[in-house]
């Protein structure tokens, strides 16, 4: 039995280390050494309802809050499954060495996330991903050192294999210093391969998260769901390079977000929603900071960006529990969040919507399977902070069981497959590359990326108008007529960093009109999706998941009801 | 100021090929870093001398200094590339590859062999399985503190560019393992196995190979306690020595 997982963060090393557990071999491909994956970026927490804090928290109540905070658009089931599993997970975590702040008893210690009542998120200092992401990783080198999974590190995955049947029986993927394209064979193939915040240019996902994957298999049949909600970060640092993440736990240890209003400090989130105040949903808060800056004009220094200030609180306090994220503005920005309140402004940041997965985790294609942030089971239209620490684990916990349980029903396996189904995705693979290597035109691939995320930022973001959003895919088009115009700059064959950039570009601008198109037809504002055209959910016609299949002149869309079976939809209100 | 800013970047097509210097000048934008820079490179791949070049191939990947990824010798020093500010940082600004891994192609290296030693000294607590078992062992939060700054450890390799005691050659398994075998040692469920990594240090390459330099630690950018860690684990073999002799 061969499994391939695909990705080394949370979710891929979970599958990895359950689908070992239960004796499989496992192939694990990454373009990074697992422990630079982007779960390393999450700083706040996971949260799981374990209730050490005595304020009456339970696994209901966090179900209520996901659901509510997803704005009903998630299908309930799952997501009961996942608060079931938290606390679970979280001593699991605990047992590998995951260094959580403690309380004074030594238990593990909560705090106060958006979109909540109750202290839930268990947190090691403002790392969080990282020390999870360690954990397993050292996990997984047990596994690797006892020979049950072997390692493919800087690997880049192209697409999946399909049989005649219209199953996955494995894939195609490129050694990014070689450049050598080979085909590998499994029984089930997992992929975990993360968000694709590259698709807005600037945001606070790391470099790699291009989505590329998931456009690959997308183009080969699996549909997409939601894409349209695209979750921005309220509090992040504007940059050239990248929008520094500035944790939500600052909020959640008492930071307050306030700009200049009549020369005054001007609380406005405590103004606006008392009931919840800094900590109202992202969706809500970033909807508030565009307000204040981009329609009242009232941003400091004039410019895109407002206060998250924690002066008030003590600097020790700061350090053991915000130290990571104190450290980065200080390095990055050169002042002290101690003695000075930071600037902050919305960024794209995490993407509800993905592959389409049924309660398996497997997609449209038998056989492959996708779990963690590249998937759209667990967040609905928003996500609740320190709730993708949790989707992330969970799914992939459950993913590498589910692998197995499928391969043991197959009829045939892998290794029975004519090998000219490989060959012919093998040769499939190796034409794209080379027609990449003929490029000769006069765009420069990274010239198109950018402009590919200011369309993006400007006509996909925080609020969408009917026009922004057709006149966005419309440049998207353009864009797409471009690229067939690039020229490459380097044509060697030895780790040629820009043959697969302009192939990860391709599958981003699949996905950014999957994006854009879903958004376009979505006429209601429902969670991240916020159309001033149509300011209002409208649970008649559109509680529905949206699911878009590729298309040679573009996404074709269906929409699929919503599991609404625990908890009857009703309004969202946190003022 | 200069409305451009000037870099001379260490270049090699691969481990065995000679490397060369070359030059660039792109336009100054405040608060750019060296990845930024490099960044506009690719997006206009043309040297100082106006020729037209290949874009200069790095790794990098969080950009926030965490991940560890972008590690090369910047000025001399080793560092990462993201958090390393141009404003802040004299010109021309020398880019070069880290020069005890091989090089892969231009400032990329190959630095497998940091994780190959965290599998040496089985760095992980070895817990029966990734499964619920109800909470784990209560930790004083004083305890946590310092296990915690040792496991941010991002497996960078700035300790080992800076350790005189280690190169391509030596077998010493390098400051930052022995730093995670005092965390698993400490930790009550790594304590467990704490032999099996004892013996693996008290072996060749092991810590007798430490020259006490003390540059890991000033190489850190995250400031781990690699010294104290070292120096505890100096004690400790010892008195692990001493038992091992007693049980003879």
């Amino acid at each position: 039995m061969k499994v391939i997982v695909i990705g080394g963060g949370l979710a891929g090393l979970l599958s990895i280390i359950k689908a070992a557990e239960a004796g499989a071999e496992v192939d694990a491909f990454s373009l990074v050494p697992f422990k630079r994956s982007h779960s390393i970026c999450a700083q706040g927490g996971i949260n799981a309802a374990l209730n050490t804090k005595g304020e009456n928290d339970s696994i209901q109540q966090h179900f209520e809050d996901t659901i509510v905070g997803g704005d009903f658009l998630a299908n309930q089931t799952p997501v009961k499954g996942m608060v079931e599993a938290a606390p679970g997970l979280i001593y699991a975590f605990d047992r590998m060495g995951v260094m959580f702040n403690r309380t004074s008893e030594g238990f593990i210690d909560l705090r106060m996330f958006g979109g909540v009542k109750n202290r839930r998120t268990a947190f090691a200092g403002a790392t969080t991903g990282q020390q999870l992401l360690y954990a397993l990783d050292e996990q997984v080198r047990k596994w690797v050192a006892a020979g049950k999974v072997k390692e493919y590190i800087g690997w880049e995955f192209l697409s999946a294999v399909i049989d005649d049947e219209g199953l996955c029986r494995g894939i195609t993927a490129q050694d990014l210093n070689s450049m050598e394209i080979h085909a590998f064979p499994a029984d089930a193939v997992i992929l975990a391969t993360g968000g694709e915040g590259m698709i807005y240019g600037k945001s606070t996902n790391s470099v790699i998260c291009t989505g590329s994957a998931a456009g690959a298999v997308y183009q080969q049949g699996v549909s997409f769901a939601n894409g349209e909600f695209v979750q921005f970060h309220p509090t992040a640092m504007p940059g050239d390079d990248k929008l520094r993440l500035m944790s939500e736990a600052s909020r959640g240890e008492g930071g307050r977000i306030w700009t200049y209003k009549d020369g005054k400090p001007w609380y406005f989130l405590e103004e606006w929603y008392p009931a919840y105040g800094n900590l109202v949903p992202r969706d809500i808060a970033s909807r508030a900071i565009y307000k204040v800056c981009v329609e009242m004009g009232l941003g400091v220094d004039g410019k895109n960006q407002v206060y998250l200030d924690l002066t008030h609180k003590d600097p020790e306090f700061l350090e053991v529990r915000l130290g990571g994220i104190m450290e980065i503005y200080r390095n990055f920005y050169g002042e002290d969040p101690v003695k000075v309140p930071m600037k902050i402004f919305p960024a794209p940041h995490y993407f509800m919507g993905g592959m389409y997965v049924d309660s398996n985790h497997m997609t449209d294609i038998p056989g492959l399977f996708a779990a963690g942030e590249c998937d759209y089971m667990y967040h609905g239209a928003n996500r609740l902070g320190a709730n993708s620490l949790l989707s992330a684990s969970y799914s992939g916990y459950i993913c590498g069981p589910n692998a197995i349980k499928y391969m043991k029903g197959m009829k045939k396996s892998a290794a029975d497959v004519p090998q000219s189904v490989f060959d012919r995705e093998l040769t499939r693979q190796k034409d794209i590359a080379e027609s990449i290597y003929r490029m000769d035109g006069i765009e420069n691939p990274y010239v198109i990326h950018e402009e590919l995320g200011e369309v993006m930022i400007t006509d996909v973001g925080v609020v969408r108008y009917e026009k922004s959003l057709m006149r966005g895919d419309n440049k998207l088009q353009e864009l797409m007529e471009r690229f067939k115009n690039i020229g490459i700059h380097d044509t060697g064959r030895w780790a040629n960093e820009v043959v697969p950039f302009v192939r990860q570009l391709w599958n981003m601008l699949q996905l950014a009109r999957v994006i854009t198109l879903g958004a376009f037809n979505r006429k209601e504002s429902r969670g991240s999706h916020y159309m001033p055209d149509y300011p209002e959910r409208n649970d008649d016609q559109w509680l529905k998941t949206t699911k878009a299949y590729w298309t040679e002149s573009g996404p074709r869309f269906e929409y699929e009801d919503v599991d609404v079976s625990l908890l009857k939809p009703r309004a969202r209100k946190y003022d | 100021m200069l409305d451009y800013i000037h870099l001379k970047i260490k270049r090699q097509n691969g481990s065995r090929d000679f490397p060369r210097w070359e030059e660039f000048k792109v336009p100054y934008k405040p608060n750019m870093n060296v990845l930024s820079v490099l960044m506009e490179i690719r997006k206009k791949p043309v040297n100082a001398n106006g020729e037209k070049t290949t874009p200069v191939v790095w790794d990098c990947s969080c950009l926030e200094e965490v991940c560890g990824a972008c590690t090369m010798i910047i000025n001399g020093n080793v560092r990462q590339a993201c958090s390393a500010l141009i404003d802040k940082m004299p010109q021309p600004i020398t880019l070069e590859p880290l020069s005890k891994f091989p090089v892969v192609r231009d400032l990329k290296v190959d630095r497998e062999l940091l994780f190959e030693h965290l599998k040496k000294v089985k760095a992980w607590v070895n817990i029966d399985g990734a499964f619920d078992l109800g909470p784990g062992p209560r930790v004083p939060e004083r305890e946590r503190r310092w296990m915690y700054e040792i496991s941010r450890c991002m497996t960078c390799g700035c300790c080992y560019e800076a350790c005189p005691n280690f190169n391509s050659r030596s077998s010493f398994i390098g400051p930052a393992p022995l730093a995670q075998v005092l965390r698993f040692n400490k930790h009550p469920i790594g304590a467990m196995t704490q032999e099996e990594r004892m013996e693996t240090i008290m072996g060749e390459g092991g810590i007798t190979d430490c020259g006490n330099s003390q540059n890991c630690i000033e190489a850190c950018p995250k400031n781990i306690p690699l010294t104290t860690a070292i120096a505890q684990l100096n004690r400790d073999t010892t008195i692990h020595g001493i038992k091992n002799w007693f049980r003879k």
